[in-house]
């Protein structure tokens, strides 16, 4: 799989990360090598292989719905990059 | 002092030769002396250690004291520490103090040792040479042109130089394993589940799984019996019930079967390690195992399906870095997207967007069966690959690496990320089984340490350390250590 200038910005939008313009041509040239190697997986065939879900094939626990922690709102609002009134800001978002 | 074992400066504290301040000073001193070069570590906790020291003395005074209270150790930058910088190498938590502690700190602490600081890695793990750190490639303490292997990169260095007896590290494709063989360390992964990932940031969640480097198989045993255990916090958290990992050390190797991967053997091995992990072989051999050669098949396979299953889970995991509830934001951002788009591409480093890229790809709609699907099912071969040879063998052994360290700047030059990742060829395939791994030093080659790998079946680490410990009872590359440190 090749991927082209045009596939590199959508990714990147998926991914929310800006890549430079100068820089596009380089990630769409790295990231095909990477795709190219990948695809060494389509050698063989595994219509017939049950996929891996665990390492362990373990399924998650469960645990009673239950509160289990304390509030830590300005523990965890003092290091946000910007609060106010224990909200999170961000630019406006609805005009 | 900083040439001692963990038992021998357990004991030294417990007989009051030393004091863990004085021991804990010893180590600070050696890191100012030492680091400027190695740049082993992000952030030394100078002024932790010493109040750590000092509680450490109180309780050893009183008879309170466990095995290790009062011996320094050096966390990996990866593990979340409360009230401490906790960066994971990147400049996006460049100023992220953690608000709470990982689970295998906060057992550490328990446990009375001494925080020096925390170690230098790949900016959120993804690299296999420590060059990708925001804060600067780490040096190899045997020779500083060479790379120090990584992720934990910085904890291995740390250690073979002695500015720490001891580091945690993490491993999600050989980060324990491959910089523990190039800075010539003992290194042991654990089976996936048994040490918790509660604040161990989290790169490939299905893989990633955290363990001690150490200077020698004894070492590493008495602090993987600190760090695992059952914890809730951590959904996949294996329960079962607590083993101590030192019981079986002074075993007998006689009649142990050790088997040998072909594949791993084959022309990709630089030829002067091929012969240094054969006269370890025929060490092993004289301790009394059976040799016998063994095959996995799907070996080849094993690296591109890491490369879709490990990036597809980091652009989930990394996700959470938004620039909004904490790390790092972009200045005047002009809308939300911006917000998002800006912060996440200054903040994050070149191997960091191509994985963040290459799994938001793989995971996007229309490709999920090709890409993550696809390794998910070779990801079961290469498990059955292992299955059917713990029929026949009870340890398998190889190389841990292809090569020695390489030189700072040879592989990461040329922009060729593929060739970066095959540095881990012998590694990767053990994190996607989730089997315990180990590394020891059996030699060197031009003045730089080689590896051995062994791997064992799930739970099986009791196993490996013996076979190791035994090692290191007829051998002293373990006490090698690096010239000028």
């Amino acid at each position: 799989m090749s991927l082209d200038k045009k596939d590199v910005e959508a990714i990147a939008r998926l991914a929310r990360i800006e890549i430079k313009p100068e820089q596009i041509d380089e990630t769409a040239s790295q990231l095909s090598s990477i795709l190219e190697f990948v695809e060494q997986m389509n050698t063989i065939d595994t219509s017939a292989i049950e996929p891996v879900a665990h390492p362990l094939d373990l399924t998650a626990r469960l645990r009673e719905d239950a509160v289990t922690e304390p509030n830590q709102r300005e523990l965890f609002q003092s290091i946000a990059p910007a609060v106010e009134n224990g909200l999170y800001l961000v630019p406006k978002v609805i005009e | 002092m900083h040439n001692k074992t963990l038992i021998e400066l357990s004991k030294s504290l417990h007989n009051r030769e030393f004091s863990s301040v004085e021991l804990t000073q010893h180590f600070l001193d050696r890191i100012r002396q030492y680091d400027q070069t190695l740049n082993s570590f992000i952030t030394v906790t100078e002024e932790i250690a010493l109040a750590q020291a000092k509680a450490a003395d109180k309780k050893l005074a009183s008879g309170k004291a466990g095995p290790l209270t009062g011996i320094p150790l050096a966390q990996k930058d990866i593990f979340c520490t409360k009230g401490v910088r906790t960066s994971c190498a990147s400049l996006m938590l460049d100023n992220f103090i953690s608000p709470y502690d990982a689970t295998v700190v906060e057992k550490i602490n328990d446990a009375g040792m001494v925080m020096l600081g925390k170690t230098n890695m790949d900016e959120f793990a993804m690299g296999s040479s420590n060059e990708t750190s925001y804060y600067g490639a780490v040096k190899n303490p045997w020779n500083t042109d060479h790379v120090p292997g990584g992720s934990s990169g910085g904890s291995a260095a740390a250690v073979a130089a002695r500015l720490t007896p001891v580091a945690t590290g993490t491993d999600t494709g050989g980060s324990i394993r491959q910089p523990a063989a190039l800075c010539g360390i003992t290194g042991i992964k654990p089976t996936y589940g048994t040490v918790s990932r509660y604040g161990m940031i989290a790169f490939a969640s299905s893989l990633d799984q955290g363990g001690p480097m150490a200077r020698s198989a004894e070492d590493a045993a008495l602090m993987l019996n600190l760090m695992t255990g059952f914890d809730e916090r951590d959904s996949t958290s294996i329960e079962r019930e607590k083993e101590d990992y030192t019981r079986s050390l002074d075993n007998s190797l006689k009649g142990l079967k050790v088997g040998l991967p072909k594949e791993y053997f084959s022309e990709d091995l630089n030829a002067d390690i091929a012969g240094v992990i054969e006269g370890a072989i025929k060490e092993i051999e004289k301790l009394g195992a059976t040799i016998k050669e063994i095959s996995l098949p799907n070996t080849r396979l094993s690296i591109p399906a890491y490369y879709v299953i490990a990036p597809a889970e980091c652009s989930s995991n990394l996700s959470r870095m938004d620039g909004v509830r904490f790390g790092y934001r972009c200045k005047d951002p002009k809308d939300l997207y911006d917000l998002y788009a800006r912060s996440r591409g200054e903040a994050f480093g070149d191997e960091v967007t191509r994985r963040i890229l290459i799994g938001t790809y793989a995971l996007s709609a229309g490709y999920y069966d090709a890409y993550y699907l696809k390794a998910q099912k070779i990801r079961r071969l290469i498990s059955n690959d292992f299955k059917n040879v713990f029929n026949e063998v009870d340890v398998i052994i190889g190389p841990t690496s292809p090569t020695v360290a390489f030189r700072l700047g040879e592989k990461s030059k040329d922009n060729d990320p593929v060739s970066m990742y095959l540095a881990d060829i012998y590694t990767i395939s053990v994190n996607l089984a989730g089997l315990p791994g180990m590394s020891i030093p059996v030699g060197q080659v031009e003045g730089l340490p080689v590896g051995l790998q062994l791997i064992g079946n799930y739970f099986q680490e009791a196993k490996l350390l013996n076979v190791a410990h035994q090692f290191q009872q007829v051998t002293d590359w373990h006490q090698k250590s690096p010239e000028g440190f």
